[in-house]
């Protein structure tokens, strides 16, 4: 025997041997290329849809008020209007006098909004001295105060001119800084889950295609089947850190290319998310941390069903179960972030698949580290506990010669020497 | 040489005068003992005993669904028996030893999109070789099998048999000392055959004990010093190839001039009369007092033959009839 042959491998070495040909396999094969490229539509879609939204929107919703008043009062508001928008800025509608009132002293503004003529907000009649509002009663609420304040601009002699308000901001004050870290751990928990959910969905046929080439049995032959599960998980691990990485790069391309018009259109602005109570640099290796712990223990859950099933169908079938579990322990971790401390909450970080998510929210609530290292700790010795379970089914209920066997009832064999 | 003993069928049968312990001299690649599993309830495997000296070429022989892949199968590691003990090199886990151990499974199988070079240097590193190393062998292997033009070629681009002979390469890549081969005739035609035979000639030459399983008879009797027929999840007999043939008297077959006579007397009483010919077993005391009474009694001896039983023969004999048929519809089968 050769020198070149190590001893024995070791269950590390050998899942070693195992997810670098998984990981090399997945990498360059051309479903991994539309895997990445999989998120990307239902982004495009919602910005293009988002975005074509926003502008039937603001086509639809007005805000211009207009004027039917005297020729000269519908001269004084607008000039009014224009004095008084450089302070008040969006507070203030866009004044325009109405056509089909001009030279008509018998314009009637109620029986003009509900034959639904125009693209008013609202209507303006009346004089300086009392300025009377049409529209509905919304409209009303909305503009009521705006158009008196002009009205009454436009009436002074003397142009007005308010107060500069000196502003000191403070970053947070005790009472709203949990308030706003919730939102902090409200969405990185989204985020975990989102991940977890689109990238632990991997691993579920990849024994199937492993059955179906028949090469698991020389994988079972030569290394223990937990090792061919460990190594199998860390391949779609690493495959997954990849794919983030990579919607990672376009987000912040994307971001830096148009990061004012994303938060313009969807109103989030990231930055100013509330730090969490860990502070950033640590909750963001959490965040990889827990990820990882998220998808090694639906991975091996995944895993196993993959490795009983033995077509794509039936894993689709057997892993409707797991799924709906999932959405409900991260509806669990989800609930409980506005209840530290209660039974409901502990319940959570102990129950390994919804631990992951409770720990991430407590990092962006709570400022102590030791109670990620038990809680790692113990996520991995469920990892490690879900890895072993699924490969002694597997050798239990997969490895069965087809077809074979002798019922146990018969007597003895047919042997007649 | 006699291999080992099995006994574990209910009834008693004329196995039990066989020794549990292999007479030969050679340490043991593979020892069983009263291996059982069951499936769901149902008894795959009832006892099975086997022993395997290092370096020879041994069969498992049964039809289908008789317990030859879970026997296998637990020799390796890849089950565990529910009873019984297995050791191979004389380790109770055979994973530990892995780097020792060559395995080619009934079903083929081969990562489709891997170039052949990877796929053999991939069950190298499975068996602790390094991927450098096993690429190189993998060159060196495909070259001396023909398939040195196939090396860069994925595998779903190969024919069925160039693929089977891949599956075979790297089985061997990493120079196991105990190759186990689970139907490896089936599939292949009778060039293919010939080839395989020759390599695992060959690797017995060079001290590698080979334990494969078949349901062609003539595959077991051609290459294997020893065999286990194993039929309904026990093995009736286990040992020497020459020993089994041995359990079965020779056949005498005569053909005489005369049809009457005193001589008939001397006749054996489970002769078979078939036209011309008598049949019968070769008496114990050997041939040369009843060819004293055929010439005496005037019989006028056409023809005498005396021919040793086969291996067919002695299945028969020890498997029974109905495992016989099942072996012959299984050959059947596959040829189709």
């Amino acid at each position: 025997m050769s020198d070149m042959i190590r001893p024995r491998l070791s269950a590390l070495e050998a899942a070693w041997v195992i997810a670098r040909r998984d990981f090399v396999a997945v990498l360059f094969s051309r479903a991994f290329l539309f895997f990445l490229l999989g998120p990307l539509f239902p982004v495009i879609v919602g910005g293009l849809a988002g975005s074509i939204g926003g502008e039937v929107q603001r086509e639809a919703v007005s805000f211009e008020v207009g004027l039917a008043m005297s020729g000269d009062d519908n001269a004084a508001m607008i000039a009014a209007n224009d004095r008084l928008s450089g302070q008040l800025g969006p507070a203030l509608p866009v004044l325009r006098a109405v056509p089909e009132a001009a030279g008509d002293a018998a314009f009637d503004a109620r029986a003009f909004m509900e034959a639904r003529r125009g693209n008013y907000a609202a209507i303006i009649t009346g004089s300086l001295n009392a300025p009377r509002l049409v529209g509905t009663e919304g409209q009303i609420a909305r503009w009521q105060g705006p158009v008196g304040l002009i009205a009454g601009h436009a009436l002074s002699v003397q142009p007005a001119a308010f107060p500069q308000v000196a502003a000191e901001a403070v970053a947070t004050s005790a009472a709203s800084e949990r308030t706003s870290r919730i939102q902090t751990a409200q969405i990185a928990q989204m985020v975990l889950f989102l991940l977890t959910m689109l990238l632990a969905g991997m691993v579920l046929s990849n024994l199937v295609e492993e059955k179906a080439n028949k090469i698991i049995e020389i994988l079972a032959a030569a290394i223990p089947m937990d090792a061919v599960f460990m190594g199998k998980l860390f391949a779609m691990l690493a495959v997954s850190f990849v794919g983030i990485a990579v919607w990672g790069l376009v987000a912040f391309g994307l971001w830096a290319a148009g990061g004012d018009a994303i938060t313009q259109v969807t109103g989030f602005d990231p930055a100013r998310l509330p730090a969490p109570a860990v502070g950033w640099p640590v909750f963001a290796m959490l965040g990889v941390i827990y990820f990882a712990m998220a998808y090694l223990l639906l991975g091996a859950l995944f895993l196993t069903i993959g490795s009983m099933a033995s077509s794509v169908r039936e894993v689709q079938t057997l892993s409707m179960p797991v799924t709906m579990l999932q959405l409900m322990v991260f509806f669990l971790a989800a609930y409980t972030i506005k209840q530290p401390g209660s039974a409901l909450e502990m319940a959570a970080v102990a129950f390994p698949l919804s631990s992951p998510f409770a720990m991430l929210a407590r990092a962006a609530l709570e400022p102590e580290l030791w109670t990620h290292a038990l809680a790692l700790a113990w996520q991995a010795l469920a990892v490690l506990a879900l890895v072993k379970g699924g490969s002694m089914l597997f050798r239990k209920r997969v490895m069965k010669s087809g077809g074979a066997g002798r019922d146990k009832s018969r007597k003895g064999n047919s042997v007649s020497v | 040489m006699d291999m080992a003993v099995s006994n574990h069928t209910a009834s008693g049968n004329r196995m039990n005068g066989f020794s549990a312990a292999p007479v030969d001299s050679r340490p043991l690649a593979i020892e069983a003992r009263g291996l059982v599993k069951s499936f769901d309830g149902t008894r795959a495997v009832d006892g099975v005993d086997i022993s395997v000296p290092e370096g020879a070429i041994y069969g498992i022989l049964g039809p289908n669904g008789a317990g030859k892949t879970t026997t296998l199968r637990m020799l390796l590691g890849i089950i565990d028996p529910d009873e019984g003990v297995r050791r191979v090199f004389g380790h109770d886990r055979p994973h530990d030893i892995g780097r020792l151990i060559g395995y080619l499974p009934e079903e083929r199988g081969l990562y489709p999109s891997m170039k052949c070079i990877e796929a053999i240097a991939f069950m190298g590193a499975l068996r602790g070789l390094s991927l450098k190393e096993g690429r190189a062998r993998a060159v060196e292997l495909l070259e001396r099998h023909g398939l040195g033009h196939a090396a860069d070629r994925q595998i779903r681009q190969l024919s069925k048999g160039m693929a089977q002979t891949v599956q075979l390469l790297g089985t061997l890549v990493h120079q196991p000392r105990l190759v186990v081969l689970d139907e490896p005739f089936s599939g292949l035609d009778a060039i293919n055959q010939g080839k395989l035979e020759l390599m695992i000639r060959a690797l017995a030459d060079d001290g590698v004990t080979v334990i494969f399983s078949t349901h062609v008879i003539h595959h077991a009797e051609r290459l294997c010093e020893g065999v286990a027929i194993i039929a309904g999840g026990k093995v009736p007999y286990a040992g020497s190839v020459e020993a089994a043939r041995d359990r079965i008297p020779a056949q005498v077959r005569l053909e005489t001039r005369a049809r009457e006579g005193g001589w008939l007397a001397a006749l054996p009483a489970d002769t078979r009369r078939n036209g011309d010919f008598f049949h019968f077993p070769l008496p114990e005391s050997g041939i040369e007092p009843l060819l004293k009474h055929l010439i005496e009694g005037e019989a006028g001896i056409l023809s005498l033959s005396i021919e040793r039983a086969g291996l067919h023969d002695a299945f028969v004999a020890i498997a029974g009839e109905a495992a016989a048929r099942q072996l012959a519809a299984d050959n059947e089968g596959a040829r189709a």
